[in-house]
């Protein structure tokens, strides 16, 4: 593989953590706050997509279906909690899972129902069309870079969210030791609420940018939803901090793997075999990666639950 | 004597509904073959409360022990291996190995760090066999014979087939109301109360635990061999998350805590999705709210619902 080739991938890579953490960092805190499990979070992720997809086509502008679909998406994020999330908190985890198992099942169809089941082209706005030259001979999509660009200031952004103001403190105070701060006289429910919302539309606002990169598709979420999963495991449980380091490492792992492993396979193997046995491989490395580290930190990387 | 409870009495009676069942005049295929599947995800289902009710590990990868059993059989099958006494033997070992190696890592997470690792290991088979190509890989492989039985063919025979997924459903109940009644279920038990007093009268959770995520493993793999069989394929598929998932479903929609409960809810999950897609084909659309109405409202599962209303 040429460096060239090297260097593309890797910025793929950078961006597909980049998304995974846009995903991981809501369900994280969920997660840390309230110790509530949300499989449903991945279903937001696709909806943003389809709401970003059915906007922009509507409107004619990727950007005024961004800027409906944000609002969108955190207005259903709210209504799930209301409806459903809100009656789970104090139930068992497999409850939890089990609940939000069915309505990722309803989402799937009743996308699929409005939708259909055929995936959903999104061009890439006007604005951000052509590429980059990164070396001479070497050009990487101007919309990707965007992408990247986009999720780092998101990233920097929730930083300072959560770690320099008042409310960031809560959140933070609330995924340590939550029963402590609702003793303290903070409506923990309501907080709960605001996160929840919010991390609702960072996943949305994940999957309208994904919109044009990837095609938009009932189920597209399932995939993100597991290794955003895998991500906040690796980064220890209600960390934002983890939820970062550990979304890179996935997006990376994920990525090369898949360019790598058939290539290394073909040393062993005959290429359509290589092919096949390398790319389940690289499916698989993600995994091992989030086996070893529990094996040796059970509670990940940087966990920010006390005790 | 002591009194018997509702929910054993159901599970029996839906026992002895499915043993009469293909004599009086339920005996045409498709009857058959939706009954395998309703004893046969029935099985795994009592093996995984057994390890999620008795020992509260609650694993979200056991549809990858069930498929290690079931590849057992497909790749035998490749080399014309096909009687039970090579099939079965290898099963079992492959199965309580899988179980083995990954619950020795698994068992030392707790609560959720737990089901994200088995969850993790079963997303590694499911690619491993997705990577088979020799064995069907993504695609899946159809099986050239289903196994052989001492060199006769018996497993062709649909009522001997339907009785032999019977008897193993009956045999995972009563290995494992057995275990759970025994020395080792209750320290089972005790370790899952409080981990910490059980270790501190001297039972280290740890071997049990292990001992208890390799049998259920062990039998789910047996339920593999046995779902190979009644489908004559193979595929990746049976390893998915989501079929982890729908077992994890079925123990909870019957009642967590009753291996009785893990039979009904397989019964009802099963029928569910025969009968809702002949509705619509959206019929995720209803099925999605009723699990959502089922959680919420349901407490306990379908045992504890008919209690309450019993009592």
């Amino acid at each position: 593989m040429s460096t060239g080739l090297f260097l593309v991938q890797a910025l793929n890579g950078l961006q597909l953590g980049i998304l995974l953490f846009l995903v991981a960092a809501g369900l994280t805190l969920v997660f840390g706050v309230m110790d509530f499990i949300n499989l449903a979070h991945g279903v937001q992720y696709m909806l943003g997509a389809y709401l970003g997809a059915a906007f922009a086509a509507a409107t004619g502008s990727f950007w005024l279906g961004l800027l409906l679909a944000l609002p969108a998406a955190l207005i259903f994020g709210l209504l799930l909690e209301v409806l459903v999330f809100r009656h789970l908190y104090d139930r068992d985890h497999l409850s939890q899972v089990l609940a939000t198992f069915g309505v990722i099942l309803f989402l799937n169809q009743a996308v699929k129902a409005i939708w259909g089941a055929a995936p959903l082209q999104v061009p890439v706005p006007a604005l951000l069309e052509g590429g980059v030259v990164l070396m001479p001979g070497l050009q990487y999509p101007l919309y990707r870079i965007a992408v990247l660009g986009a999720g780092v200031a998101t990233a920097l952004g929730l930083w300072f969210l959560v770690e320099r103001t008042r409310l960031g403190m809560l959140v933070r105070a609330g995924a340590t030791n939550s029963p402590m701060v609702s003793a303290l006289g903070v409506d923990i429910r309501r907080l709960f609420m605001l996160v929840f919302a919010f991390g609702a539309m960072l996943a949305g606002f994940a999957g309208v940018l994904a919109g044009p990169i990837f095609s938009v598709e009932p189920g597209m979420g399932d995939h993100v939803l597991i290794l955003a999963f895998v991500v906040i495991v690796i980064g220890g449980i209600g960390s934002i901090r983890g939820a970062f380091i550990a979304a890179l490492i996935v997006g990376l792992t994920d990525t090369l793997g898949k360019s790598l492993m058939p290539d290394l396979m073909r040393l062993f193997l005959d290429p359509s075999a290589a092919r096949q046995t390398g790319a389940a491989l690289a499916s698989m490395l993600v995994y091992i990666a989030m086996a070893a580290i529990l094996a040796f930190r059970p509670r990940g990387l940087f966990p920010a639950r006390s005790g | 004597m002591p009194r018997l409870r509702l929910d054993v009495v159901l599970t029996l009676l839906v026992l002895a509904a499915l043993a009469l069942a293909p004599l009086l005049g339920f005996g045409a295929n498709h009857y058959l073959t939706l009954f395998a599947r309703i004893m046969i995800l029935a099985a795994a289902a009592v093996s995984l409360s057994f390890l999620v009710g008795g020992a509260g590990l609650a694993s979200l990868g056991h549809a990858a022990a069930m498929g290690v059993g079931a590849y057992a059989v497909a790749i035998l099958d490749a080399h014309r291996l096909t009687d039970i006494t090579i099939v079965l033997p290898v099963a079992i070992a492959a199965a309580a190995l899988f179980s083995l190696l990954t619950g020795a890592i698994a068992i030392r997470t707790e609560g959720v760090n737990f089901i994200m690792i088995t969850l993790a290991f079963g997303q590694m088979a499911f690619f491993t066999a997705s990577s088979l190509a020799a064995y069907g890989g993504d695609d899946g492989y159809t099986l050239y014979d289903r196994t052989g039985i001492f060199g006769s063919r018996l497993m062709e025979n649909r009522l001997f087939f339907h009785y032999l997924c019977l008897g193993f459903l009956i045999f995972c109940w009563g290995i494992c109301a057995m275990l759970l009644a025994s020395r080792f279920g209750r320290v089972l038990r005790a370790a899952r109360e409080n981990p910490l007093r059980a270790q501190a009268v001297g039972f280290a959770p740890y071997p049990y635990r292990l001992l208890a995520y390799v049998i259920a493993g062990t039998l789910a793999g047996l339920a593999g061999v046995l779902f190979a069989n009644a489908t004559e394929f193979v595929a990746p598929a049976y390893m998915s998350w989501q079929r982890s998932g729908e077992l994890i479903f079925m123990v909870i929609l019957g009642g967590l805590g009753r291996l009785s409960g893990a039979i009904l809810g397989a019964v009802l999950f099963v029928l569910l999705e025969t009968w809702l897609p002949s509705l619509t084909t959206h019929w995720k659309m209803i099925f999605g709210p009723l699990l959502i109405l089922a959680v919420l409202f349901m407490r306990g599962g379908l045992i504890g619902f008919l209690g309450a209303r019993r009592g």
